[in-house]
Protein backbone atom coordinates (compact mmCIF):
# COMPACT_ATOMS: atom_id res chain seq x y z
CA UNK A 1 0.00 0.00 0.00
CA UNK A 2 1.56 3.30 -0.84
CA UNK A 3 0.68 6.70 1.15
CA UNK A 4 -1.49 7.77 -1.45
CA UNK A 5 -3.42 4.38 -1.30
CA UNK A 6 -4.30 4.82 2.36
CA UNK A 7 -8.26 5.09 2.34
CA UNK A 8 -9.70 8.06 4.08
CA UNK A 9 -13.62 6.26 4.03
CA UNK A 10 -14.83 8.54 7.53
CA UNK A 11 -16.41 5.49 9.99
CA UNK A 12 -19.69 6.90 10.85
CA UNK A 13 -21.13 3.82 12.89
CA UNK A 14 -21.64 5.16 16.11
CA UNK A 15 -21.15 8.88 17.55
CA UNK A 16 -17.86 10.20 18.05
CA UNK A 17 -16.16 8.25 15.21
CA UNK A 18 -13.74 10.40 14.41
CA UNK A 19 -10.57 8.81 15.45
CA UNK A 20 -7.93 8.73 12.73
CA UNK A 21 -5.78 5.68 13.58
CA UNK A 22 -2.55 4.95 12.62
CA UNK A 23 -1.65 2.43 9.50
CA UNK A 24 1.74 1.90 7.35
CA UNK A 25 2.20 2.81 3.89
CA UNK A 26 4.87 3.11 1.21
CA UNK A 27 5.87 6.61 0.14
CA UNK A 28 7.12 8.17 -3.22
CA UNK A 29 10.94 6.99 -2.32
CA UNK A 30 9.84 3.58 -1.49
CA UNK A 31 10.30 4.37 2.72
CA UNK A 32 7.74 2.96 4.86
CA UNK A 33 5.64 5.80 7.37
CA UNK A 34 2.69 6.02 9.53
CA UNK A 35 -0.03 7.53 7.85
CA UNK A 36 -3.47 8.11 9.55
CA UNK A 37 -6.61 6.72 8.18
CA UNK A 38 -10.09 8.00 9.24
CA UNK A 39 -11.21 4.29 8.19
CA UNK A 40 -11.82 1.77 5.02
CA UNK A 41 -14.84 0.96 3.78
CA UNK A 42 -13.90 -2.65 3.74
CA UNK A 43 -13.31 -2.61 7.79
CA UNK A 44 -16.24 -0.07 7.95
CA UNK A 45 -18.77 -2.77 6.52
CA UNK A 46 -17.28 -5.37 8.91
CA UNK A 47 -17.98 -3.00 12.35
CA UNK A 48 -21.01 -1.64 11.17
CA UNK A 49 -22.40 -5.84 10.46
CA UNK A 50 -20.66 -6.55 14.02
CA UNK A 51 -23.22 -3.79 15.58
CA UNK A 52 -26.40 -4.27 13.09
CA UNK A 53 -26.22 -8.19 14.59
CA UNK A 54 -26.16 -6.71 18.39
CA UNK A 55 -28.55 -4.13 17.66
CA UNK A 56 -31.22 -7.36 16.03
CA UNK A 57 -30.18 -9.74 18.81
CA UNK A 58 -31.03 -6.71 21.35
CA UNK A 59 -34.45 -5.75 19.55
CA UNK A 60 -35.59 -9.27 19.65
CA UNK A 61 -34.62 -9.80 23.03
CA UNK A 62 -36.57 -6.41 24.29
CA UNK A 63 -39.64 -8.20 22.88
CA UNK A 64 -39.51 -10.95 24.62
CA UNK A 65 -38.92 -8.92 27.81
CA UNK A 66 -41.86 -6.59 27.58
CA UNK A 67 -44.17 -9.74 26.53
CA UNK A 68 -42.87 -11.66 29.70
CA UNK A 69 -41.67 -14.77 28.48
CA UNK A 70 -38.21 -13.60 29.95
CA UNK A 71 -37.15 -11.32 32.51
CA UNK A 72 -34.92 -8.15 32.04
CA UNK A 73 -31.72 -9.72 32.55
CA UNK A 74 -30.68 -10.84 28.82
CA UNK A 75 -31.68 -7.60 27.75
CA UNK A 76 -29.23 -5.73 29.84
CA UNK A 77 -26.55 -8.70 29.34
CA UNK A 78 -27.09 -8.09 25.60
CA UNK A 79 -27.03 -4.43 25.75
CA UNK A 80 -23.49 -4.81 27.73
CA UNK A 81 -22.25 -6.89 24.70
CA UNK A 82 -21.80 -9.52 27.31
CA UNK A 83 -22.65 -13.32 26.41
CA UNK A 84 -24.01 -15.58 29.21
CA UNK A 85 -20.42 -17.47 29.76
CA UNK A 86 -19.07 -13.79 30.50
CA UNK A 87 -22.01 -12.58 32.78
CA UNK A 88 -21.91 -15.60 34.74
CA UNK A 89 -18.12 -14.41 35.68
CA UNK A 90 -18.94 -11.47 36.11
CA UNK A 91 -21.74 -12.43 38.47
CA UNK A 92 -19.79 -15.41 40.30
CA UNK A 93 -22.67 -17.77 39.44
CA UNK A 94 -22.58 -21.00 36.97
CA UNK A 95 -23.76 -20.03 33.63
CA UNK A 96 -26.98 -22.56 34.37
CA UNK A 97 -27.89 -20.47 37.32
CA UNK A 98 -27.83 -17.19 35.42
CA UNK A 99 -30.17 -18.71 32.78
CA UNK A 100 -32.07 -19.61 35.43
CA UNK A 101 -32.31 -16.14 36.42
CA UNK A 102 -33.85 -15.79 32.16
CA UNK A 103 -37.24 -17.07 33.91
CA UNK A 104 -39.33 -14.11 34.83
CA UNK A 105 -40.39 -15.86 37.51
CA UNK A 106 -36.89 -16.89 39.11
CA UNK A 107 -36.07 -13.23 38.50
CA UNK A 108 -38.84 -12.02 40.36
CA UNK A 109 -37.81 -13.97 43.39
CA UNK A 110 -34.36 -13.09 43.53
CA UNK A 111 -32.76 -11.82 46.67
CA UNK A 112 -31.29 -8.22 46.82
CA UNK A 113 -28.29 -9.16 47.16
CA UNK A 114 -28.40 -11.05 43.46
CA UNK A 115 -29.88 -7.91 42.22
CA UNK A 116 -27.59 -5.51 43.57
CA UNK A 117 -24.85 -7.42 41.98
CA UNK A 118 -26.41 -7.57 38.38
CA UNK A 119 -27.32 -4.06 38.78
CA UNK A 120 -23.33 -3.47 39.20
CA UNK A 121 -22.26 -4.71 36.81
CA UNK A 122 -24.21 -3.30 34.21
CA UNK A 123 -23.42 -0.02 35.95
CA UNK A 124 -27.53 0.75 36.39
CA UNK A 125 -29.64 0.63 39.89
CA UNK A 126 -31.22 -2.06 41.21
CA UNK A 127 -34.54 -0.37 40.14
CA UNK A 128 -33.68 0.44 36.93
CA UNK A 129 -33.03 -3.27 36.66
CA UNK A 130 -35.97 -4.82 37.93
CA UNK A 131 -38.29 -1.86 37.26
CA UNK A 132 -37.38 -1.77 33.17
CA UNK A 133 -40.23 -3.57 32.02
CA UNK A 134 -42.60 -1.03 33.91
CA UNK A 135 -40.82 1.97 32.99
CA UNK A 136 -41.17 1.30 29.14
CA UNK A 137 -44.51 0.32 29.11
CA UNK A 138 -45.35 3.77 31.10
CA UNK A 139 -42.98 5.59 28.30
CA UNK B 1 12.76 15.54 39.23
CA UNK B 2 11.16 13.53 36.60
CA UNK B 3 11.21 13.91 32.40
CA UNK B 4 7.99 14.92 30.94
CA UNK B 5 6.32 12.42 29.22
CA UNK B 6 5.60 12.81 25.56
CA UNK B 7 2.83 10.88 23.93
CA UNK B 8 3.10 9.20 20.15
CA UNK B 9 0.25 7.81 18.64
CA UNK B 10 1.17 4.35 17.05
CA UNK B 11 -1.22 1.80 14.78
CA UNK B 12 -0.65 -0.85 17.47
CA UNK B 13 -1.23 -1.07 21.01
CA UNK B 14 1.89 -3.00 22.64
CA UNK B 15 4.01 -2.64 19.97
CA UNK B 16 3.40 1.27 20.40
CA UNK B 17 3.49 1.24 24.47
CA UNK B 18 6.74 -0.80 23.99
CA UNK B 19 7.83 2.23 21.81
CA UNK B 20 6.70 4.79 24.09
CA UNK B 21 7.60 3.54 27.35
CA UNK B 22 11.31 3.33 25.74
CA UNK B 23 11.70 6.57 24.46
CA UNK B 24 10.77 7.93 27.65
CA UNK B 25 14.20 5.84 28.79
CA UNK B 26 15.90 7.78 25.81
CA UNK B 27 16.15 4.35 24.12
CA UNK B 28 14.66 5.62 20.43
CA UNK B 29 13.06 2.64 19.22
CA UNK B 30 10.17 2.75 16.41
CA UNK B 31 6.98 0.67 16.76
CA UNK B 32 7.72 -1.73 13.62
CA UNK B 33 11.44 -2.16 15.24
CA UNK B 34 9.53 -3.09 18.73
CA UNK B 35 7.24 -5.08 17.31
CA UNK B 36 9.85 -7.06 15.00
CA UNK B 37 12.11 -7.52 17.48
CA UNK B 38 9.23 -8.74 20.07
CA UNK B 39 8.30 -10.91 16.84
CA UNK B 40 4.68 -9.33 17.10
CA UNK B 41 3.85 -11.38 14.27
CA UNK B 42 1.62 -14.35 13.77
CA UNK B 43 -1.50 -16.43 12.39
CA UNK B 44 -3.71 -18.25 14.18
CA UNK B 45 -6.92 -19.71 13.60
CA UNK B 46 -9.36 -21.46 16.24
CA UNK B 47 -12.73 -22.99 15.19
CA UNK B 48 -13.24 -24.46 18.67
CA UNK B 49 -12.43 -21.21 20.63
CA UNK B 50 -15.75 -19.08 20.06
CA UNK B 51 -15.83 -15.62 20.82
CA UNK B 52 -19.40 -14.42 21.31
CA UNK B 53 -19.98 -17.26 19.08
CA UNK B 54 -17.40 -17.18 16.69
CA UNK B 55 -14.47 -18.71 15.68
CA UNK B 56 -10.77 -16.58 16.81
CA UNK B 57 -8.73 -15.56 14.63
CA UNK B 58 -5.63 -13.73 15.30
CA UNK B 59 -2.95 -11.99 13.38
CA UNK B 60 -0.45 -11.32 16.29
CA UNK B 61 1.28 -13.10 18.67
CA UNK B 62 -0.47 -12.89 22.50
CA UNK B 63 -0.53 -10.17 24.41
CA UNK B 64 2.18 -8.91 26.78
CA UNK B 65 5.11 -10.84 24.79
CA UNK B 66 6.47 -7.93 22.78
CA UNK B 67 7.31 -6.03 25.53
CA UNK B 68 8.74 -8.82 27.51
CA UNK B 69 10.96 -9.87 24.50
CA UNK B 70 12.00 -6.44 23.41
CA UNK B 71 12.93 -5.27 26.85
CA UNK B 72 15.20 -8.95 27.44
CA UNK B 73 16.80 -8.47 23.65
CA UNK B 74 18.19 -4.83 24.66
CA UNK B 75 19.15 -5.81 28.17
CA UNK B 76 16.26 -3.53 29.56
CA UNK B 77 15.24 -4.34 33.13
CA UNK B 78 11.30 -4.56 33.42
CA UNK B 79 9.07 -4.79 36.31
CA UNK B 80 5.59 -6.91 35.80
CA UNK B 81 3.30 -7.91 37.89
CA UNK B 82 -0.33 -9.26 38.31
CA UNK B 83 -2.80 -8.59 41.14
CA UNK B 84 -5.37 -10.50 42.80
CA UNK B 85 -6.60 -7.31 44.76
CA UNK B 86 -7.90 -4.36 42.68
CA UNK B 87 -7.00 -2.32 45.69
CA UNK B 88 -3.43 -3.38 45.62
CA UNK B 89 -3.31 -2.81 41.85
CA UNK B 90 -3.96 0.35 42.17
CA UNK B 91 -1.67 1.45 44.74
CA UNK B 92 0.75 -0.48 43.07
CA UNK B 93 0.32 1.80 40.10
CA UNK B 94 0.02 5.27 42.46
CA UNK B 95 3.21 4.48 43.90
CA UNK B 96 5.22 3.64 40.77
CA UNK B 97 3.30 6.90 39.13
CA UNK B 98 5.03 8.99 42.16
CA UNK B 99 7.95 8.05 41.61
CA UNK B 100 7.52 9.68 38.20
CA UNK B 101 7.66 6.62 35.86
CA UNK B 102 5.31 5.67 33.28
CA UNK B 103 3.48 2.59 33.48
CA UNK B 104 2.10 0.27 30.25
CA UNK B 105 -0.88 -1.27 31.73
CA UNK B 106 -3.57 -4.13 30.08
CA UNK B 107 -7.33 -3.79 30.42
CA UNK B 108 -10.35 -4.13 28.43
CA UNK B 109 -11.57 -1.65 25.57
CA UNK B 110 -14.71 -1.95 26.91
CA UNK B 111 -14.25 0.15 30.11
CA UNK B 112 -12.15 2.99 28.68
CA UNK B 113 -14.76 5.20 27.67
CA UNK B 114 -12.23 7.79 25.93
CA UNK B 115 -11.62 5.34 23.05
CA UNK B 116 -14.64 5.60 20.25
CA UNK B 117 -17.80 3.82 21.37
CA UNK B 118 -17.46 1.44 17.95
CA UNK B 119 -14.18 0.00 18.83
CA UNK B 120 -15.37 -1.03 22.49
CA UNK B 121 -15.96 -4.58 22.49
CA UNK B 122 -15.47 -6.78 25.40
CA UNK B 123 -11.82 -7.01 24.11
CA UNK B 124 -9.23 -7.76 26.71
CA UNK B 125 -6.04 -7.37 26.12
CA UNK B 126 -5.55 -3.59 25.16
CA UNK B 127 -2.51 -1.72 25.99
CA UNK B 128 -2.11 1.86 27.21
CA UNK B 129 0.02 3.90 29.72
CA UNK B 130 -0.96 5.81 32.42
CA UNK B 131 1.94 8.50 32.96
CA UNK B 132 0.69 10.49 36.05
CA UNK B 133 -2.84 11.62 38.07
CA UNK B 134 -4.26 14.77 37.60
CA UNK B 135 -6.50 15.16 40.93
CA UNK B 136 -8.53 11.67 41.28
CA UNK B 137 -8.16 10.88 37.78
CA UNK B 138 -6.14 8.86 35.81
CA UNK B 139 -3.48 10.37 32.84
CA UNK B 140 -3.59 8.32 30.11
CA UNK B 141 -1.44 8.25 26.62
CA UNK B 142 -3.82 5.37 24.75
CA UNK B 143 -0.71 4.61 21.61
CA UNK B 144 -4.07 3.95 19.46
CA UNK B 145 -5.32 7.50 19.86
CA UNK B 146 -4.10 11.04 18.67
CA UNK B 147 -4.14 12.33 21.68
CA UNK B 148 -4.00 12.41 25.32
CA UNK B 149 -6.99 11.36 27.64
CA UNK B 150 -7.86 10.86 31.55
CA UNK B 151 -9.91 8.22 32.94
CA UNK B 152 -11.65 8.47 36.36
CA UNK B 153 -10.34 5.37 38.81
CA UNK B 154 -13.63 3.50 38.62
CA UNK B 155 -13.22 2.55 35.09
CA UNK B 156 -9.51 1.82 34.98
CA UNK B 157 -9.98 -0.42 38.01
CA UNK B 158 -13.12 -2.20 35.75
CA UNK B 159 -11.03 -2.15 32.89
CA UNK B 160 -8.05 -3.77 34.83
CA UNK B 161 -10.14 -6.36 36.02
CA UNK B 162 -12.19 -7.42 33.61
CA UNK B 163 -13.18 -10.95 33.20
CA UNK B 164 -13.49 -13.02 30.47
CA UNK B 165 -11.04 -14.65 28.08
CA UNK B 166 -8.08 -13.03 28.67
CA UNK B 167 -8.53 -11.85 32.16
CA UNK B 168 -5.94 -9.13 32.83
CA UNK B 169 -5.78 -9.51 36.33
CA UNK B 170 -4.72 -5.68 36.71
CA UNK B 171 -1.64 -6.59 34.46
CA UNK B 172 1.08 -3.95 34.57
CA UNK B 173 4.46 -3.22 33.22
CA UNK B 174 7.79 -0.44 33.59
CA UNK B 175 11.03 0.13 32.97
CA UNK B 176 13.10 -0.42 35.79
CA UNK B 177 16.56 0.04 33.92
CA UNK B 178 18.66 0.45 30.92
CA UNK B 179 21.57 -0.92 29.95
CA UNK B 180 24.67 0.67 27.75
CA UNK B 181 24.94 -2.36 25.87
CA UNK B 182 22.26 -3.01 23.13
CA UNK B 183 23.05 -5.18 20.56
CA UNK B 184 20.40 -3.98 17.70
CA UNK B 185 21.82 -6.32 15.53
CA UNK B 186 21.22 -9.37 17.53
CA UNK B 187 17.75 -7.93 19.15
CA UNK B 188 16.64 -7.96 15.25
CA UNK B 189 18.49 -11.69 14.41
CA UNK B 190 16.74 -12.82 17.85
CA UNK B 191 13.46 -11.48 16.31
CA UNK B 192 13.28 -12.78 12.51
CA UNK B 193 14.18 -15.73 13.89
CA UNK B 194 11.43 -16.44 16.68
CA UNK B 195 8.97 -14.87 14.05
CA UNK B 196 10.18 -17.70 11.19
CA UNK B 197 10.10 -20.52 14.15
CA UNK B 198 6.41 -19.46 14.99
CA UNK B 199 5.46 -19.15 11.50
CA UNK B 200 6.53 -22.18 10.05
CA UNK B 201 7.33 -24.69 13.13
CA UNK B 202 3.73 -25.60 15.29
CA UNK B 203 3.32 -29.18 14.04
CA UNK B 204 -0.62 -28.21 14.62
CA UNK B 205 -3.05 -26.91 12.47
CA UNK B 206 -4.29 -23.97 13.94
CA UNK B 207 -1.02 -21.84 14.62
CA UNK B 208 1.37 -20.38 12.25
CA UNK B 209 1.55 -20.45 8.43
CA UNK B 210 -0.97 -23.54 8.82
CA UNK B 211 -3.52 -21.98 9.95
CA UNK B 212 -3.95 -19.55 6.71
CA UNK B 213 -4.51 -22.92 5.16
CA UNK B 214 -6.96 -24.39 7.88
CA UNK B 215 -9.04 -20.87 7.36
CA UNK B 216 -9.23 -20.62 4.05
CA UNK B 217 -10.56 -24.81 4.43
CA UNK B 218 -13.26 -23.50 6.61
CA UNK B 219 -13.99 -20.19 4.70
CA UNK B 220 -14.78 -22.28 1.16
CA UNK B 221 -17.11 -24.65 3.36
CA UNK B 222 -19.12 -21.91 5.26
CA UNK B 223 -22.07 -21.59 2.92
CA UNK B 224 -22.25 -25.52 2.75
CA UNK B 225 -22.04 -25.69 6.27
CA UNK B 226 -23.79 -22.71 7.65
CA UNK B 227 -26.74 -20.55 7.58
CA UNK B 228 -25.79 -17.05 5.47
CA UNK B 229 -26.20 -15.08 8.27
CA UNK B 230 -24.28 -16.99 10.35
CA UNK B 231 -21.40 -17.58 7.52
CA UNK B 232 -21.11 -13.97 7.56
CA UNK B 233 -20.41 -13.01 11.11
CA UNK B 234 -17.18 -15.51 11.13
CA UNK B 235 -16.41 -14.06 7.91
CA UNK B 236 -16.69 -10.52 8.82
CA UNK B 237 -14.69 -11.40 12.49
CA UNK B 238 -11.72 -12.23 10.02
CA UNK B 239 -11.80 -8.99 8.53
CA UNK B 240 -12.11 -7.11 11.90
CA UNK B 241 -9.27 -8.76 13.32
CA UNK B 242 -7.54 -7.81 10.29
CA UNK B 243 -7.94 -4.33 9.85
CA UNK B 244 -9.63 -3.01 12.87
CA UNK B 245 -7.65 -0.69 14.92
CA UNK B 246 -4.41 -2.06 15.80
CA UNK B 247 -3.20 -3.80 12.89
CA UNK B 248 -1.43 -0.80 10.96
CA UNK B 249 -3.21 -2.22 8.15
CA UNK B 250 -3.12 -5.90 6.56
CA UNK B 251 -3.38 -7.58 10.35
CA UNK B 252 0.04 -6.51 11.16
CA UNK B 253 1.94 -7.14 7.66
CA UNK B 254 2.37 -3.56 6.67
CA UNK B 255 4.35 -3.55 10.12
CA UNK B 256 6.37 -5.88 9.92
CA UNK B 257 7.30 -4.48 6.06
CA UNK B 258 8.20 -1.86 7.92
CA UNK B 259 10.09 -3.31 10.54
CA UNK B 260 12.16 -5.32 7.92
CA UNK B 261 12.70 -2.15 5.70
CA UNK B 262 14.26 -0.55 9.01
CA UNK B 263 16.53 -3.54 10.26
CA UNK B 264 17.61 -3.96 6.36
CA UNK B 265 18.96 0.10 6.64
CA UNK B 266 20.50 0.22 9.92
CA UNK B 267 22.79 -3.10 9.29
CA UNK B 268 23.14 -2.26 5.33
CA UNK B 269 21.36 -5.65 4.09
CA UNK B 270 19.32 -6.14 0.46
CA UNK B 271 18.35 -8.99 1.19
CA UNK B 272 16.03 -8.01 4.40
CA UNK B 273 15.03 -4.31 2.16
CA UNK B 274 14.06 -7.11 -0.35
CA UNK B 275 12.14 -9.29 1.90
CA UNK B 276 10.36 -5.90 3.28
CA UNK B 277 9.15 -5.31 -0.13
CA UNK B 278 7.88 -8.68 -1.20
CA UNK B 279 5.85 -8.22 2.68
CA UNK B 280 4.49 -5.15 1.18
CA UNK B 281 3.18 -7.13 -2.12
CA UNK B 282 1.55 -9.68 0.28
CA UNK B 283 0.03 -7.75 2.66
CA UNK B 284 -1.87 -5.78 -0.21
CA UNK B 285 -3.05 -9.37 -0.98
CA UNK B 286 -4.10 -9.68 2.71
CA UNK B 287 -5.86 -6.29 1.49
CA UNK B 288 -7.46 -7.67 -1.07
CA UNK B 289 -8.90 -10.67 0.36
CA UNK B 290 -10.51 -8.51 2.77
CA UNK B 291 -11.68 -5.84 0.03
CA UNK B 292 -13.37 -8.71 -1.96
CA UNK B 293 -14.67 -10.46 2.07
CA UNK B 294 -16.67 -7.24 2.58
CA UNK B 295 -18.16 -7.02 -0.64
CA UNK B 296 -20.02 -10.49 -0.15
CA UNK B 297 -21.08 -9.21 3.39
CA UNK B 298 -22.44 -6.24 1.52
CA UNK B 299 -24.24 -8.11 -0.57
CA UNK B 300 -25.85 -9.91 2.69
CA UNK B 301 -26.00 -13.03 0.82
CA UNK B 302 -24.17 -16.23 0.72
CA UNK B 303 -22.59 -17.23 -2.97
CA UNK B 304 -20.75 -20.28 -2.65
CA UNK B 305 -18.75 -19.09 -5.94
CA UNK B 306 -17.64 -15.77 -4.15
CA UNK B 307 -16.48 -17.50 -0.76
CA UNK B 308 -14.58 -20.16 -2.83
CA UNK B 309 -13.05 -17.26 -4.32
CA UNK B 310 -12.20 -15.77 -1.19
CA UNK B 311 -10.65 -19.08 -0.12
CA UNK B 312 -8.32 -19.06 -2.99
CA UNK B 313 -7.19 -15.51 -2.45
CA UNK B 314 -6.30 -16.46 1.12
CA UNK B 315 -4.42 -19.25 -0.05
CA UNK B 316 -2.11 -17.06 -1.92
CA UNK B 317 -1.70 -15.17 0.63
CA UNK B 318 -0.65 -18.01 2.58
CA UNK B 319 1.90 -19.85 -0.27
CA UNK B 320 3.25 -16.57 -0.27
CA UNK B 321 3.89 -16.31 3.12
CA UNK B 322 5.22 -19.51 3.28
CA UNK B 323 7.48 -19.27 0.77
CA UNK B 324 8.83 -15.52 2.08
CA UNK B 325 9.69 -17.47 5.58
CA UNK B 326 11.14 -20.37 4.14
CA UNK B 327 13.57 -17.75 2.83
CA UNK B 328 14.07 -15.84 6.05
CA UNK B 329 14.57 -18.82 8.05
CA UNK B 330 17.57 -19.45 6.01
CA UNK B 331 19.23 -15.58 6.22
CA UNK B 332 22.84 -16.22 7.20
CA UNK B 333 23.94 -13.51 9.66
Amino acid sequence: MTVNEVPQDKRDIKPGDNLKKVVYAVDKDGNYTGVNSAGWEAENVAIKQAWDEIDENLADTEKQVLAGTLSPLPYFMLKNLMDVALLARYAGKWQWQVKRHFKPDVFNALDTAMLDKYAQIFNITKEELTGYVKDKKST
Amino acid sequence: MSKEYIHHQHAHCESGVTSNLLRHEGINISEPMAFGIGAGLFFGHLPMLKVNGVPGTTYRIWPGAIFKRVAERLNISIKAERFRSPDKAMQALDNVLATGKPVGILGSVFYLPYLPEAFRFHFNAHNLVAYGKQDQDYLISDPIMEDVATIAPADLVKSRFAKGTPEPSGYMYYVTGTSKEMDMAKAIQQGIKQTCFFMLSPPIPWFGNKAIFLLANRISAYPKKLPPRKAALYLGNVVRMQEEIGTGGAGFRYIYAAFLQEAGQLLKRDDLLEYSTELTSIGDDWRNFAYHAARILKARQSDIVSYDELSELLRKCGTREKDLFKKMEKLKW
